[in-house]
């Protein structure tokens, strides 16, 4: 299986290497490589998440899975303890398959692009690679490496492709980006420094207890590189313009999956390598008030959006805010809750980004004022978007709700104030959500839409399946949460002594 | 411990010396065959000689790997560190010749002269990488200089070129004149040239005239490796100088330069190692944010490479200041200079490689006419990218890992808040060199140039710009690889 995982990693380069080799003149074969190739790394994670030991998260006996699973480990750069090590275990192998899956999507979505396609999906490859790599290396360095090599294809995707301010809004990412990871590996060297033996094996670091000054100095590093991606307020300025000026396909893989590589790390390893520093320094609380400064501000901000894309946007620095309030917490839930959020918000906004780039499709306006009354011209965009919307305000039965619901089980007992601050944003959530449909959607039709039509089969397919997933998550919370579960034990084992 | 043969006698030193006698005599060669040949040597009969002459030297510099000696009594180190330099030294030579389209077309003057001098000057930077003692550093550096001094005017009708050329001329002879009053000083204190004898006699704690001494050496070799605050003279030369020449002082006079300056520090100076580490860390604290700040404002696309250099080679002295911890650390952080230059080499000579087109292709070394390039020369354009993203330190490009095996040592050496800040200023350098894609890639075509075809470009240049590129990618995916070459050669300088 460790094979498995290895072609699902490098595969997609393999895929944009071919893309490459193509003749100028074959150009629209490219979307097909690029299909088939993410097509196969979905059905590759597909399998690996069946094969995958999970834990139900009902059991009481302490975690004895080995993780992680599927790992494979060989000398890399040996003089100075770097491997390629890669595996998988509860809190990646969710990112994992969503990385999949919203490629999948972004490469259907993207199916009409037609300024240079060689080129855009060539890109778009080159990027499942890196964030599958995040989310797959145990090696630090590697995990750094992966991080960085996301960036140039990002830049390249929003900036030739994006919208009016694409110029800006690629080089506000690419700068708040690699500021922050300037810090993070000090953070990381910090650690790598003072461990017994270098290395930058992710489980070796793992089983050290560093000391409480080394793990608060390398906590508020890694911190300033996860939080830039979160990310968290107050070093979220870039994504507003990013998520607003991106292709929507982009769009759907930067709040799909590149936050994630942000949660995913401050879980990995500010909460995962350093529980003292969190715990003891009042690292974890601050955690927590930001986290709900994100819930709150991301809501609000929202509210006041004229353009559709900037609102789904903003509600998505909303909803990291409740990861980063359930990794606060410390405690299993909690954790649990924040993994579970970051899938589920992976697919609904996802799904909302589409949703957007359906609607712009059609009008080629975001101007929320400028649309009314489209639901009886487009019913099936329409009723998906209210799917999408009820899903990202947590309704019961779909995965937002167990997610912040988890969140708000694991965060409560420990950060009453903040847990209850996040529990009242949902009215504004579910407030901004709900006038913006009845703008957009159901006041009377004006003529000048008159003449739009629905979405076709391709994107039919495309969004059905995000809904099928979110609803699928939301009534069987357990095909998610067991898969989670292994990864949790591991590291609330570093929190029980204390 | 390696074991450290006995010196050699003279006749086998000439042996030692075959890389850079090879190079003379080839260079003697193409000027004599030129001068009498009929119509002068021809582009291609050019190139092939400076080949095979290049060849014949990394060749014979080969089979001195691991002979770990001294010639010419002491004059001349044989050891891997030499060698490692040697070879960069043919390699990138080779690349900026094939890339020299402007000065070797038909039409172009003096083009043996140009080639000889070239080969000349890249003798004496391998002399100056191998010094093994004060004299013969001053001789290789003066060698060199004056050559470069000659190439940096070789458009001689161009006044920027001859401005170049006069200006480096000037502030060399200054630098190496405080460079020889410091040679000096140490002779004086010590009675003694040699680097390795030097070592010895220096202990205990510095007195004034040694740290005097130590400053000057400093500055003499800053200003070679234009480091600040000796760095004036480097964006009026680079944007002056034809551009074949800027590329190859950015690069061979440079790492030529890391090279002595690591040697005299490392091997000579050992007991006050504090001392130039304090001022080390604080040149590259200097050069990284002056070069990268004043490379955020340039217009003209080789000031900003110029200052793009200046910021690279505060990098590589954050290397240089990790060296001085005692044992195997200085084997590490002189390993990881030796991978910046290597790096750096590929890397710059690809970007120089692209803009000597774009040049050629825009008609205009102004960043703003780059705008739309990707529309007419997109296999330059790929270079170059990759080429500024390697520059900027993005992975899988060897910029990275270059930058990181520095910042790895540094960090090791106790240097936390040096890599801190450069990583800083990485982040800030991004800026520029984004700047120049995004005109490149993200911006339009101005409308009047829309038809405008692509100067059809020499296959030797076509070929250098391959080889340049394909280096940036494979030494930085295969890093662990050559990391591991390098610490052999570096192991051989700590000892």
């Amino acid at each position: 299986m460790s094979t498995v995982l290895n072609i699902a990693i490098w595969l997609p380069l393999v895929g944009a290497g071919a893309i490459a080799l193509l003749p100028a003149s074959r150009g629209s074969a490219a979307r097909w490589v690029a299909a088939l190739t993410s097509g196969a790394v979905l059905v590759l994670s597909v399998v690996l998440t069946v094969g995958f030991s999970r834990v139900p998260l009902t059991t009481k006996t302490p975690v004895t899975v080995a993780v992680p699973q599927f790992a494979t480990q060989m000398p890399w750069i040996p003089q100075i303890g770097a491997s390629y090590f890669v595996g998988l275990d509860g809190l990646s192998l969710p990112m994992f398959l969503l990385n999949a899956l919203l490629v999948f999507l972004a490469v259907l979505v993207s199916w009409k692009v037609a300024v240079r396609p060689r080129a855009y999906f060539a890109l778009v490859l080159v990027l499942e690679t890196a964030v599958a790599g995040v989310f797959s290396s145990l090696d630090l360095l590697l995990f750094f490496l992966f991080w960085e090599m996301e960036l140039a294809p990002m830049y390249f995707l929003i900036g030739v492709w994006g919208g009016e301010r694409r110029a800006y809004a690629a080089m506000k990412f690419i700068l708040y980006t690699v500021a922050g990871s300037a810090f993070m590996l000090v953070g990381i060297l910090v650690l790598y420094l003072n461990a017994p033996i270098r290395s930058f094996d992710l489980t070796y670091l793992g089983s050290q207890s560093f000391p409480i000054a080394v793990q608060a100095l390398a906590w508020l590093l890694l911190f300033v590189g996860f939080a830039v991606k979160t990310p968290i307020v107050p070093f979220h300025t870039w994504l507003p313009d990013a998520h607003t000026e991106a292709p929507t396909a982009i769009s759907v893989l930067l709040a799909g999956v590149l936050l994630k590589m942000g949660a995913y790390g401050l879980i990995r390893m500010n909460i995962g390598l350093l529980p003292e520093a969190t715990q003891y320094l009042q690292l974890g609380s601050m955690l927590a008030i930001l986290g709900a400064i994100n819930i709150l501000y991301g809501a609000l901000v929202a509210m006041m959006q004229t353009d559709l894309k900037r609102v789904i946007a903003n509600s998505s620095v909303s909803h990291m805010g409740y990861v980063v309030l359930g990794a606060s917490a410390m405690t299993p839930l909690g954790i649990e809750g924040a993994v579970f959020q970051m899938f589920s918000h992976g697919t609904i906004t996802g799904l909302l980004f589409i949703m957007v780039g359906l609607v712009y499709d059609r009008t080629h306006t975001r101007n929320i004022a400028d649309l009314q009354g489209l639901a009886p011209r487009m019913p099936f965009i329409a009723w998906a978007f209210v799917i999408a919307s009820l899903a990202s305000l947590g309704l019961p039965g779909m995965s937002g709700f167990v997610a912040e619901f988890l969140v708000f089980m694991g965060a409560l007992p420990v950060w009453g104030v903040e847990t209850s601050i996040a529990i009242f944003t949902i009215a504004i959530t579910a407030g901004y959500m709900l006038y913006l449909l009845e703008r957009v959607f159901f006041r009377a039709p004006i003529p000048k839409w008159a003449h739009l039509g629905d979405a076709n089969r391709l994107e039919m397919a495309t969004v059905s399946v995000l809904i099928a997933v979110i609803v699928a998550v939301g009534l069987v919370p357990s095909l998610l949460a067991d898969v989670i579960n292994p990864g949790v034990g591991p590291i609330m084992a570093k929190y029980v002594s204390g | 411990m390696t074991p450290f043969l006995s010196p050699l006698d003279t006749w086998s030193s000439v042996g030692a010396l075959a890389p850079e006698l090879s190079l003379a005599l080839t260079a003697s060669a193409i000027v004599l065959l030129d001068a009498f040949w009929r119509g002068g040597l021809g582009r291609n009969a050019l190139l092939g000689l400076a080949t095979l002459g290049l060849s014949i030297s990394a060749l014979l510099a080969v089979p001195l790997l691991g002979v770990n000696t001294s010639a010419f009594g002491g004059a001349l180190a044989v050891d891997g560190f030499a060698i490692f330099f040697k070879l960069l030294l043919a390699g990138a030579t080779m690349l900026v010749l094939f890339a020299s389209t402007e000065l070797l077309d038909d039409t172009a003057r003096h083009r043996a002269e140009y080639v000889g001098l070239l080969l000349f000057c890249t003798g004496a930077l391998m002399l100056l990488a191998a010094a093994g003692d004060l004299l013969m550093a001053y001789i290789a550096l003066e060698t060199s200089g004056l050559s470069i001094a000659l190439l940096a005017a070789w458009n001689k009708r161009d006044v920027r070129s001859t401005e170049a050329g006069l200006k480096f001329f000037l502030l060399s002879a200054m630098a190496s004149a405080i460079l020889l009053y410091g040679m000096a000083l140490i002779y004086g204190l010590t009675g003694q040239l040699g680097l390795e004898a030097i070592g010895r006699e220096i202990a205990g704690a510095p007195s004034p005239s040694l740290l005097l001494a130590l400053a000057m050496l400093l500055a003499g070799v800053g200003f070679k490796i234009s480091a600040v605050p000796f760095q004036m003279w480097t964006p009026d030369v680079y944007q002056g100088a034809p551009t074949p020449v800027t590329a190859y002082l950015s690069v061979a006079s440079k790492a030529a330069g890391f090279a002595v300056l690591l040697r005299v520090l490392v091997v000579a100076l050992p007991s006050i190692q504090a001392d130039w580490s304090a001022l080390v860390a604080v040149l590259a604290l200097a050069t990284m944010t002056v070069g990268n700040v004043l490379a955020l404002v340039q217009s003209s696309v080789k000031r900003m490479l110029a200052y793009s250099s200046i910021a690279q080679a505060g990098y590589v002295l954050v290397g240089v200041a990790a060296a001085s911890a005692p044992g195997t650390a200085t084997d590490r952080a002189v390993a990881a200079v030796l991978f910046y230059l290597l790096g750096y080499t590929v890397t710059n000579l690809a970007a120089f490689g692209a803009v000597t087109i774009a040049e050629r292709v825009t008609g205009s070394d102004q960043i703003a006419s780059l705008r739309g390039l990707v529309e007419r020369a997109p296999g330059v354009s790929f270079a170059f990218a990759i080429g500024l993203l390697s520059l900027a330190g993005l992975p899988p490009f060897v910029g990275f890992f270059g930058k990181f095996y520095v910042f790895w040592a540094a960090a090791q050496s106790g240097l936390l808040w040096l890599v801190l800040a450069g990583l800083i200023n990485s982040a800030i350098s991004l800026y520029y060199y984004a700047q120049v894609i995004h005109d490149m890639y993200l911006a339009s075509l101005p409308d009047e140039v829309a038809t405008e075809r692509l100067v059809q470009m020499p296959s030797a240049h076509r070929f250098s710009l391959a080889v340049a590129s394909l280096g940036v990618v494979l030494f930085g995916v295969l890093s662990g690889l050559f990391f591991g070459l390098q610490e052999v050669a570096a192991v051989t300088l700590s000892r």
